[in-house]
């Protein structure tokens, strides 16, 4: 469309990018008449009541409430028509869709580390199938960095102790900026990286060119195994630790009355800080693990606990969630 | 001391022929080191205060003046990655909190404010002196830890950075912005105090110039905000040196209550910088016009407005933080709700033109570009609450620009409009026409050549607080906006050229040089010590022009005498 | 007192008493504001900590002496009963009265701020303070459930932080009622003004409303 070619406009690269370009170019060409108007009346005034001799003084006004009523008015109605437009394109970059495939992206001083679902890690490279929607689960090792695509219009905060979300669907294949958005110390105009697209076959190919041993869920799987947790956290033992099967994204009753969504954060702080939140009907007595995994190593672990399914059959989703 | 019987308005006579026997002027009225530095005029207080605000601003762009050189190439080449995070953080922290947040309260609203309610001093003079000390002792420490190795936090502080990783001054410098504020909130106190209860017999609330609406509106927010960056501060400073873990998710902290703590302050803050820059748009319309300001009452309440709506808002800084979506949608539509009063304003400010006296000396060349400039900087606000803008232009050069925009263009606009409205009064010299209104047009081009590129580079995707560039299209922009700051730089260094020269060489002013009608404009140039010789008793609204078209007849002669050009 | 010198006491840029009395009564309560909000944002970051981490904070506010606690908010009430007398005192121009009375509010004042230093000092013996040397070893499962360190060592770095700030406050409200108690002796006040005694009693009732809020919140968690 037109407006894919404007000059000044990075790139639309993305589902998103589009929406996002007409409400700007919308509100630009709104600001600026209404600007070109404001200034219009300004010099007409200017010139038509220029002083003409030194003790002149201006005409007393009495306005009508009704004028400034209308000036008050008319403004609130515009900007809150903004307000549910960029709400509405805003909820679409929240909403992640059915089916996204997860990719983790560790912030860290100064570098952006990703994991893709099939177990491939990246450092300040990405790369992406076109078409498919990309759900990002975004943390950061030390400071808060922000995780910023501009072809995408993309961008998210990268917190230490927790996650946030973001998602995209590539629409053009091609290389397309990293940057952190978020001043982090000395390096942080260096922290920038390249997200390539590529059209699916071509991705499967880099995908097995450079697949490691084993997936995100395969090394969480070995990690739950190594850190003990499946000494509990077992079909057959459900008196000492909840089943882990299917719990992801469902509702949690806890201790105390309360409900949560067993969500990344939740599951993340039942790691760290398990005494935090107690599932109704057990006893708190996990140990924490802070300390003792690396941020990766979570999300190892959480990418295996989101592939156990609830038809009680432990293992990872194999097909590498593609 | 209690008014009598009878008194009647203040007498508009010239002073000129009074010479011999009038009290002297607050600025002969003693003289030396000691007369100064333990004064409780609040005129001298006043001058006192311009004279440090000048030169933080003068400091504050040097570091810009670095900045913008540095970013002419893409590459990182004049200075290193750790010298530039300590410029742009040394620029922010300068320009907003020893030049932005205090100047135009603590420089015109000290001097106006007694003033244009006929009192004869702020409800505590002493309190007034010693802000300016308070005020003094934090720039002192803000400025060492700029010497004493830097700070490279960015104005903002935001943790884990600033409280766990950065390696510089952090606390002294968190110090130097507590005991800063401090002196904000003795303002702030001083200015509501004698607002509410100082004002002369006669003056009620709506009887009020707006400059005084303005500093009051400024002050609620003053004494609301302040104290929460205050306790902020020192939560940051106690994470830095006791580890009290409030910040650190190692410890159950959370570095988004940071943020939330801290915007909370520092979206009010940009308020307490804008207000009386409006206040003094209100007084420039109104006196170069020669009418009163169009719905005068609408623009009190919209600064009433502005001031309460302000607190609701500070999330539109966290849109991507992580916080929900739908804790952002509420700061937006508030955000929508708070550019209203402000779209009001404007609008009534431009039909104050409509069938006035218009005229166009210095100061009213400065109101002009604030009008011009407020509309680019205020939309563009309106663009940056809008969700799915903000998104993609937030941490960008996009915001950059939209700040200095309402900043520079509004804030120091009308800064430096009021001092050229007020110089005369202030000084009792003239400065020469013709420098000034070729420094104002400079400012105003300048301005906009610096700024306006980085709303482009902003949307392209250009971060903030960015070393280096590595994007080579996006030099031309940055050369462009760079050439700017050397523009603006000269715009604003010819005034304090011409103004100082002006000290020692200029005309010396009539009591009412631009014809203006004000209680300020009814004293001598500059005033006395006590303001007013006798009490005031006000009979009038403000801007009356109609009831004083003689005192106008009588400026306008005595203006041609001092051969204003 | 001589007239000269009674009406020295009204500064010149008032247009009168009434006028000099109500702006620095005025200025004082708009003072109290700032300090609400600056206290407020301390309180806001324990609240939401506390929402989050309920058996920590309680357990962790456990260790804390309900009883000195106790007998301190005792004694600020108390104080602030002689704050009050000592305005009656001045308003009749009663001087030894009024004396007396700052003088009891600063020996309360002084009270409160010894226990509170008993109080600390229990808890450097226990490594319940921040720094390094923190410690804390209830974490059984007991009543409170399991305990994380860390997060009981938040309650006591919170507590540290927001008990700290009152006491400068009490410490700067005993410099205040000291200089009022010389100016006392030195025959300063008088019917005709006194404006200093009720201002500062304004400062110090605040201080004590702060601690009575603190007290409940830090003490008394989950107590029957």
């Amino acid at each position: 469309m037109i407006l894919a070619n404007l000059p000044f406009m990075p790139e639309q690269a993305s589902t998103i990018a589009h929406e996002i370009d007409e409400l700007y170019v919308f509100t630009v060409v709104l600001s600026t008449v209404v600007s070109l108007l404001i200034v219009a009346a300004l010099i007409w005034f200017m010139v038509r009541y220029k002083r003409r001799s030194a003790d002149e003084i201006g005409h007393r006004e009495t306005a009508g409430d009704w004028l400034e009523i209308t000036w008050t008015v008319i403004p609130a109605i515009v900007f809150l028509g903004l307000f549910f437009w960029g709400a509405k394109v805003y909820f679409d970059t929240y909403r992640v869709p059915e089916g996204a495939d997860r990719y983790y992206v560790v912030g860290k001083q100064w570098m952006w580390k990703f994991q893709h679902p099939a177990g491939n890690r990246e450092i300040n490279e990405l790369h992406v199938p076109v078409g498919r929607p990309i759900e990002l689960v975004i943390t950061s090792e030390d400071v808060i960095h922000s995780f910023f695509v501009p072809a995408f219009r993309t961008k998210r905060d990268a917190v230490p102790g927790r996650y946030s979300t973001a998602w995209f669907e590539a629409t053009k294949t091609g290389t397309y900026d990293i940057f952190c958005a978020e001043y982090c110390g000395a390096e942080h105009s260096l922290m920038i990286g390249k997200i390539t697209v590529m059209e699916p076959a071509d991705y499967e190919a880099w995908l097995v060119d450079k697949l490691p041993e084993r997936t995100l869920a395969a090394s969480g799987e070995e990690l739950f195994q190594e850190k003990s947790c499946n000494t509990c956290h077992r079909a057959d033992s459900d008196a000492r630790a909840p089943i882990l099967n299917g719990i992801y994204g469902s509702e949690v009753a806890l201790l105390g009355g309360a409900r949560v969504t067993a969500d990344d954060n939740y599951i993340r702080e039942s790691i760290i800080n398990p005494a935090g939140k107690v599932v109704a009907g057990y006893q708190p007595i996990m140990p924490t693990y802070k300390g003792q995994l690396t941020e990766e190593e979570i999300l190892e672990l959480m990418s295996y606990i989101q592939s156990l399914e609830s038809a009680g059959h432990e293992g990872e989703g194999a097909e590498g969630t593609m | 001391m209690n008014p009598g019987p009878g008194q009647k308005e203040q007498d508009m006579s010239s002073t000129a022929e009074h010479q011999t026997d009038a009290p002297p002027d607050y600025l002969n009225d003693g003289y030396g080191l000691r007369s100064w530095l333990l004064t409780t005029d609040h005129k001298r207080i006043a001058m006192l205060y311009l004279m440090s605000v000048t030169i933080f601003f003068m400091m504050g762009s040097f570091f810009a003046a670095l900045i913008r050189a540095e970013l002419v190439t893409p590459e990182g080449d004049l200075v290193t990655p750790d010298m530039y995070n300590r410029l742009f953080t040394m620029h922010g922290v300068i320009m907003v909190f020893l030049f932005l947040i205090p100047t135009i309260p603590a420089v015109f609203g000290n001097f106006f404010v007694p003033i244009m309610i006929g009192a004869k001093d702020l409800a505590m003079p002493r309190l007034n002196l010693a802000s300016w000390y308070v005020f003094n002792v934090g720039a002192v420490l803000i400025l060492y830890s700029i010497f004493a190795g830097g700070l490279d936090t960015g104005w903002t502080f935001y943790v884990p950075y600033s409280s766990s990783y950065s390696a510089t001054n952090v606390v002294t410098a968190a110090v130097g912005i507590f005991i800063a504020g401090f002196a904000s909130i003795m303002t702030g106190l001083n200015l509501m105090v004698t607002i509410h209860r100082m004002r002369a017999p006669g003056m009620t609330w709506f009887r009020l110039p707006l400059f005084v609406w303005a500093n009051y509106a400024t002050s609620i927010i003053i004494l609301l905000g302040t104290p929460v960056v205050a306790i902020t501060i020192l939560m940051v400073g106690a994470e830095r040196m006791f580890q009290l873990g409030i910040f650190d998710p190692a410890y159950g902290g959370d570095p988004i209550l940071f943020q939330h703590l801290f915007w909370f302050y520092s979206h009010p803050a940009v308020y307490i910088m804008v207000l009386p820059a409006m206040g003094i748009q209100s007084e420039l319309m109104a006196a170069f016009a020669r009418k009163r300001i169009f719905g005068y009452r609408y623009v009190v309440y919209s600064s009433l407005g502005i001031a309460v709506l302000g607190f609701l808002v500070w999330g539109h800084h966290m849109y991507t933080s992580g916080q929900s979506a739908y804790a952002a949608a509420v700061f937006s539509i508030l955000t929508m709700l708070v550019a209203v009063p402000s779209a009001v304003k404007t609008f009534n400010w431009t039909a104050t033109l409509y069938r006035g006296s218009i005229s166009f000396q210095t100061p009213m060349l400065y109101a002009l570009a604030f009008m011009g400039l407020f509309l680019v900087g205020g939309l563009t606000g309106v663009m940056l609450g809008t969700l799915g803008i903000d998104v993609h232009v937030h941490d960008t050069y996009f915001v950059v620009a939209h700040f200095h925009y309402v900043m520079v263009g509004v804030t120091v606009s009308a800064f430096m409009g009021g001092l050229h409205y007020w110089w005369p009064k202030m000084t009792g010299r003239l400065y020469p026409s013709f420098p000034s209104k070729i420094s104002a047009i400079l400012v105003f081009l300048g301005f906009n050549l610096t700024f306006f590129p980085q709303f482009l580079l902003g949307f392209m995707g250009m971060p903030r607080r960015y070393h280096a560039y590595p994007v080579e299209d996006w030099q031309v922009l940055n050369v462009l906006s760079s050439a700017g700051a050397t523009v603006l730089g000269v715009g604003f260094l010819l005034p304090a050229v011409y103004l100082t020269w002006s000290l020692f060489r200029g005309k010396r002013a009539p009591a009412n040089p631009w014809g203006a009608v004000g209680l300020e404009w009814d004293i001598p140039s500059p005033p006395t010590k006590h303001n007013f010789e006798e009490d005031v008793v006000v009979t009038h609204e403000a801007y009356d022009y109609d009831a004083r078209r003689d005192a106008i007849a009588a400026a306008a002669a005595a203006k041609q005498e001092a051969d204003l050009v | 007192m001589s007239e000269a010198v009674q009406n020295s006491r009204l500064a010149h840029w008032y247009r009168s008493w009434e006028e000099q009395t109500e702006s620095v009564t005025l200025a004082m309560w708009f003072f109290l504001v700032t300090e609400v909000m600056f206290f407020g944002g301390i309180f806001t970051a324990y609240l939401i900590y506390r929402a989050q981490n309920p058996e920590a904070f309680a357990a962790a506010s456990h260790h804390l002496d309900i009883v000195m606690g106790g007998v301190n908010t005792a004694v600020l009430i108390g104080s602030s009963l002689t704050v009050v007398m000592s305005v009656w005192a001045a308003e009749r121009g009663k001087q030894k009265a009024l004396a007396t009375w700052l003088f009891l509010t600063m020996l309360l004042g002084l009270t409160f701020l010894v226990i509170k230093y008993f109080e600390y000092s229990a808890k450097f013996e226990h490594n319940l303070v921040p720094g390094a040397s923190f410690e804390f070893h209830d974490t059984r499962a007991g009543e409170h459930g399991y305990v994380d360190p860390s997060r009981a060592r938040m309650f006591f770095h919170l507590y540290f932080f927001m008990t700290g700030l009152h006491a400068l406050h009490m410490i700067i409200g005993l410099g205040i009622y000291g200089v009022l108690l010389f100016n006392t002796l030195k025959g300063k006040y008088s019917v005709r003004w006194h404006d200093p005694i009720p201002v500062a009693g304004l400062y110090w009732h605040f201080v004590d409303l702060v601690w009575i809020f603190l007290f409940p919140l830090l003490y008394l968690i989950g107590r029957h």
